[in-house]
């Protein structure tokens, strides 16, 4: 039993981004307990006013190292909407790739590397190198290098990617490397299997913790939400327009802190694969449900250590995906279509995709030159810190009676399931020192 | 021969150039017989203080970041600027043509912010604050360069890294120009090292790898008028990585 305790964890390890938890406990009762992001802000949306629209992808994908795909992504649905440019259905299918190896590469990398250790008592995933996980681990690595080269393939690059510009591709693959892809996806998906049964034997040691909460994501008529599809909360339904995003998103300044977080219809809100398996579960592929089933996941599933499984059910549901996008591009050409241009013109452009983390928005508006002159970018890591505090906040006090180096793994494992993204979120979520 | 201690530290960036050192895969468990990572927060929670070589990710916004950097200078033997936002400053410097209260208001609105919390002052590269020993260019870096840098160190060699600019690395891959395709190249005065990634992916070089000390200016004054294009689009398109102090190094 913990009665008195001071736990601070300056730059939390293995998260994207810099944050720190404290936590103090006197005679049994928690005198604070606070979840402070203390990376610098880089202020992306006041810099990239005056650029051109065909730089704002290049600059933004530079938010994250991470989602510089999902950047990339959102950036050109707003360009796009701004310019009214309407891409063409192959563009669409090789976008929806490029978020499935996105979603694959950072998933499976937070899983095995990010997450895992605190399962295996590790500090890192370098000793498992030669320990009884080896095996594991090489198939972590396999699948992250597929991954990669997914993302290599179709955009060029995997960290800020080259081929994706306004209204299109500037390369496309070939039929043959799409075909090779295919083959490798389809011998990937076993060994993602074995990761999954290897997490399964390791679920015992996650925290039995429930907070319902509201979860916000995509939701989409005939698929799985990712690429495309109307925002929607577990508590309220879909919203009429994607335009409407700030009344979903609702921002507001903790008085002592001046951090921004967002809610909705509660204090705080949830986004990410846990967030997506809650609304669309049952539009996953069919290996993805297995997954799913074998994990025991039903949706809703209210503890939030349980993100990290949704996420390899998402990772399977993605290489089942992506075989699909292969097969209706190989079945239509892939042709060779020349990036669709506009004439620049007045207007603004809102941008949605699901990235890793969760919904992710881009709203610009252009002037006749065709120059940002407004920018707003909401980050899926910035919408989850909110539901972070108040998870802590219930967690605690059932753990007290844990060790304090317990309880310190416990809050750190909590803020790892939610794999913020802390780069990402600090162009307005700012630092909060107790 | 004891392997050298290194420590990968991030400031205000994206932390891609982290991930492309875990992207080696394999290979990153090659480079540990010969190295010994010793903090590198992004992937493990074990840190020391004690280490030969500090790769440093990231640009400078705050008076404790600069701290924190003069800090692990007093550390190191020989450190590293890994990437554009530490070598030359990268997107962040974009901001600086304005005020931070003038980015701030833009940002958070007109609510009263915190000063202490918010103390940034202009985005800048390390060595705008340290002396720094080599540097690995690029947003983000390259794999294969950063693999034949650390083995050069460990070696104690001195890392090489070109002094040409993209083209020859351009004409290498057989690419067509992309000025011949219609479009504003940077690579004539971007240094290689990329293996001209980005032509190569038909897209134009966006400099990222920061100008050359000594650039052909000639050449792009030809380029200029044989293209028909214009100094303002030269500036666009050099600003997206090259605004910072340093950029021009």
């Amino acid at each position: 039993m913990t009665t008195d305790a001071h736990i601070h964890v300056h730059h939390l390890t293995r998260v994207e981004g810099h944050g720190d938890i404290t936590l103090d406990i006197k005679a049994g009762k928690i005198q604070q307990l606070q979840w402070q992001v203390v990376e610098a802000p880089r202020f992306f949306e006041a810099f990239v006013r005056g650029r051109h629209y065909n730089d704002l992808r290049t600059i933004t994908s530079r938010i994250c190292g991470i989602c510089s795909i999902g950047h990339s992504l959102a950036s050109l649905k707003a360009t796009e909407d701004a310019l009214n440019i309407k891409i063409s259905e192959q563009t669409q299918t090789l976008r929806r790739l490029a978020i499935n190896a996105e979603n694959m590469q950072s998933h499976i990398l937070h899983i095995g590397y990010l997450a895992a250790p605190d399962l295996l008592n590790t500090g890192s995933v370098i000793p498992l190198a030669g320990s009884k996980h080896h095996d594991t681990l090489l198939k972590i690595i396999q699948l992250h290098r597929l991954s990669n080269h997914m993302s290599d393939l179709i955009c060029g690059r995997t960290t800020h990617p080259i081929r994706l510009v306004v209204g299109g591709f500037t390369a496309i693959p070939t039929p043959k490397q799409l075909t090779t892809l295919k083959e490798n996806l389809q011998q990937a998906l076993p060994t993602a299997l074995d990761v999954a049964t290897t997490l399964q034997n390791l679920q015992d040691k996650l925290p039995d913790f429930q907070r319902e909460t509201e979860y916000i994501g995509l939701t989409h008529p005939t698929e799985y939400a990712l690429y495309d599809g109307t925002m929607t909360s577990t508590d309220t339904g879909p919203t009429t327009e994607n335009k409407n995003y700030q009344s979903l998103m609702k921002e507001y300044i903790v008085p002592q802190s001046t951090a921004k977080y967002a809610k909705h219809a509660r204090a705080s809100y949830f986004v990410g694969a846990l967030a997506r398996f809650n609304l669309n579960s049952t539009q996953l592929h069919p290996h993805a449900q297995d997954t799913a089933e074998l994990f025991d996941l039903k949706a809703p599933v209210y503890n939030p250590f349980l993100n990290t499984y949704a996420q390899m059910v998402e990772f399977i549901h993605n290489i089942e995906d992506s075989q699909h996008q292969i097969d209706r591009l190989l079945t239509k050409g892939p042709k060779d279509e020349k990036p669709i241009t506009a004439t620049p013109k007045a207007g603004r452009g809102i941008g949605i995709v699901e990235v890793p983390r969760g919904i992710l928005v881009h709203d610009y508006t252009l002037d006749k030159n065709g120059l940002c002159t407004k920018a707003n970018c909401i980050i899926p890591t910035n919408q989850n810190h909110g539901n972070i505090q108040h998870d802590m906040e219930a967690l605690v006090p059932t753990i007290l009676h844990k060790s304090e180096k317990d309880i310190e793994l416990t809050l750190e494992m909590l803020v790892r399931a939610y794999d913020p993204c802390i780069s990402c979120s600090t162009h307005y979520l700012t630092v909060h020192f107790a | 021969m004891t392997k050298p201690r290194v420590a990968i530290f991030d400031f205000a960036d994206c932390e891609g150039c982290e991930l492309q050192i875990a992207n080696l895969e394999e290979e990153l468990l090659d480079l540990l017989s010969i190295i010994d990572i010793v903090s590198f927060r992004e992937v493990m929670k074990e840190h020391s203080d004690d280490y030969d070589i500090a790769f440093i990710e990231g640009s400078i916004m705050r008076p404790q970041d600069e701290e924190r950097l003069r800090n692990i200078r007093g550390h190191a033997k020989i450190l590293i600027a890994l990437g554009a936002c530490a070598a030359t400053g990268c997107v962040n410097t974009l901001r600086n043509q304005w005020t931070p209260d003038e980015v701030k208001k833009e940002v958070y609105g007109t609510t009263k912010l915190n000063e202490q919390l918010f103390n940034v002052g202009p985005a800048k590269a390390i060595n705008e604050i340290i002396p720094v020993d080599y540097y690995l260019h690029g947003c983000p870096i390259d794999r294969d360069e950063f693999k034949a840098f650390v083995t050069a160190l460990a070696l104690g060699k001195k890392p090489e890294t070109p002094t040409y600019p993209v083209c020859v690395e351009c004409k290498k891959n057989e690419n067509i120009c992309q000025f011949e395709l219609g479009n504003f190249c940077l690579g004539p005065i971007t240094r290689a090292g990329c293996k001209a990634i980005c032509p190569t992916h038909n897209s134009p070089c966006d400099g990222c790898r920061g100008i050359l000390k000594k650039p052909e200016t000639d050449c792009v004054k030809d380029l200029v008028t044989r293209y028909d294009l214009t100094y303002e689009d030269l500036k666009r398109r050099c600003t997206i990585f090259n605004s910072g102090k340093e950029a021009c190094q």
